[in-house]
């Protein structure tokens, strides 16, 4: 089984890479760039697919791949093969 | 009276704090590390700076997991004290044990040099004797300093007077220039809401004999002295 985790500051939370990257862009001849938000993406390979195990992907990624007090996340499945 | 300096896989700041706290007169610093699982026999935790698990994923968000937490958190509900410094401060907040976050400075620099800091209470066991206003001159070395709480969380903690330091000019005053890390309201060290925990981003340790530049680190080990001699007095 596949998955990938895409970890996004929160709204509220101030991204000053963000920011950076924005103001780069626009720099380089893009001042339509409005705004940036920088975050992570984990891709994540695990064996079994038991009842349950989603629940316990969520439960991790409240508890370890994202800080729920910064930022928000988003799971998903990638289909075996495909992304 | 002991203290335990937990030592992470990555933690650098474990010497100073050892040597600032044997220091103390009837103080001595034992080295636990992060891998056992008991406290018993401490009279305080302290959680040093540095770079647990190289900062991965982001600053003690593995740490908070190491064996040795459990214990911290088992402790911290029994009411002893706990200091968390720098990269402690960070671990303390990934485990729950202090509210809000700490993220990447404003100024996307690593901060590093002297920065003052204002007691905003001395109703804390780590500010015993240093009544509101006092100025405490201490070190600052970090990217990921910048405290983060929303609204509700910032009244929340001014109501329940948790913010025991505030970044301030040499006056006194807490201003936007003084805040070197773009904290929220110029934070630089909250308590929970019982007391006995408590995180801030500058560096006692760093900063206990006046070789060093400023002796003002001590006063906050020697309060935490006094506030557990008391304890032990009350329990006698």
């Amino acid at each position: 089984m596949k998955l990938k985790v895409i970890v996004t500051p929160k709204a509220a939370v101030l991204d000053p890479q963000g920011a950076a990257v924005r103001d780069a862009m626009q720099h380089l001849g893009m001042p339509e760039v409005r705004s940036v938000r920088i975050g992570k993406y984990l891709e994540i390979e695990l064996d079994g697919d038991e009842p349950g195990m989603e629940s316990r992907l969520h439960r991790i990624c409240r508890d370890l791949l994202s800080n729920p007090v910064i930022e928000d996340y988003e799971l998903k499945t990638m289909s075996e093969g495909g992304a | 009276m002991k203290f335990a300096v937990i030592r992470f896989p990555g933690s650098n700041c474990d010497q100073d704090c050892t040597a600032a706290l044997s220091g103390l007169t009837g103080v001595s610093a034992e080295f636990v590390w992060h891998k056992q699982k008991s406290l018993a026999g401490f009279d305080a935790i302290v959680l040093p700076g540095g770079f647990s698990y190289g900062d991965y994923l982001r600053c003690g968000a593995i740490a908070r997991f190491s064996p040795i937490m459990t214990a911290v958190l088992e402790e911290a509900a029994a009411g002893k004290l706990v200091i968390g410094v720098c990269n402690g401060f960070q671990i303390l907040c990934e485990a729950g044990l202090l509210p809000g976050a700490l993220v990447r400075n404003r100024s996307l620099r690593f901060v590093c040099g002297i920065a003052t800091t204002r007691v905003e209470t001395d109703d804390s066991p780590f500010t015993l004797r240093m009544p509101r206003g006092t100025l405490l001159r201490l070190p600052v070395a970090h990217g990921e300093g910048c405290f983060f709480a929303d609204k509700a969380l910032l009244r929340d903690l001014n109501e329940h007077r948790q913010v025991l330091l505030r970044y301030a000019d040499a006056s006194g005053a807490v201003s936007a220039t003084a805040n070197p890390n773009g904290s929220a309201e110029n934070i630089a060290g909250i308590c929970n809401r019982g007391r006995n925990v408590f995180g801030l981003m500058p560096h006692p340790d760093r900063a206990c004999e006046a070789r060093l530049g400023s002796s003002d680190g001590a006063r906050i080990f020697r309060s935490m002295v006094q506030a557990i001699e008391g304890q032990h007095a009350r329990a006698a």
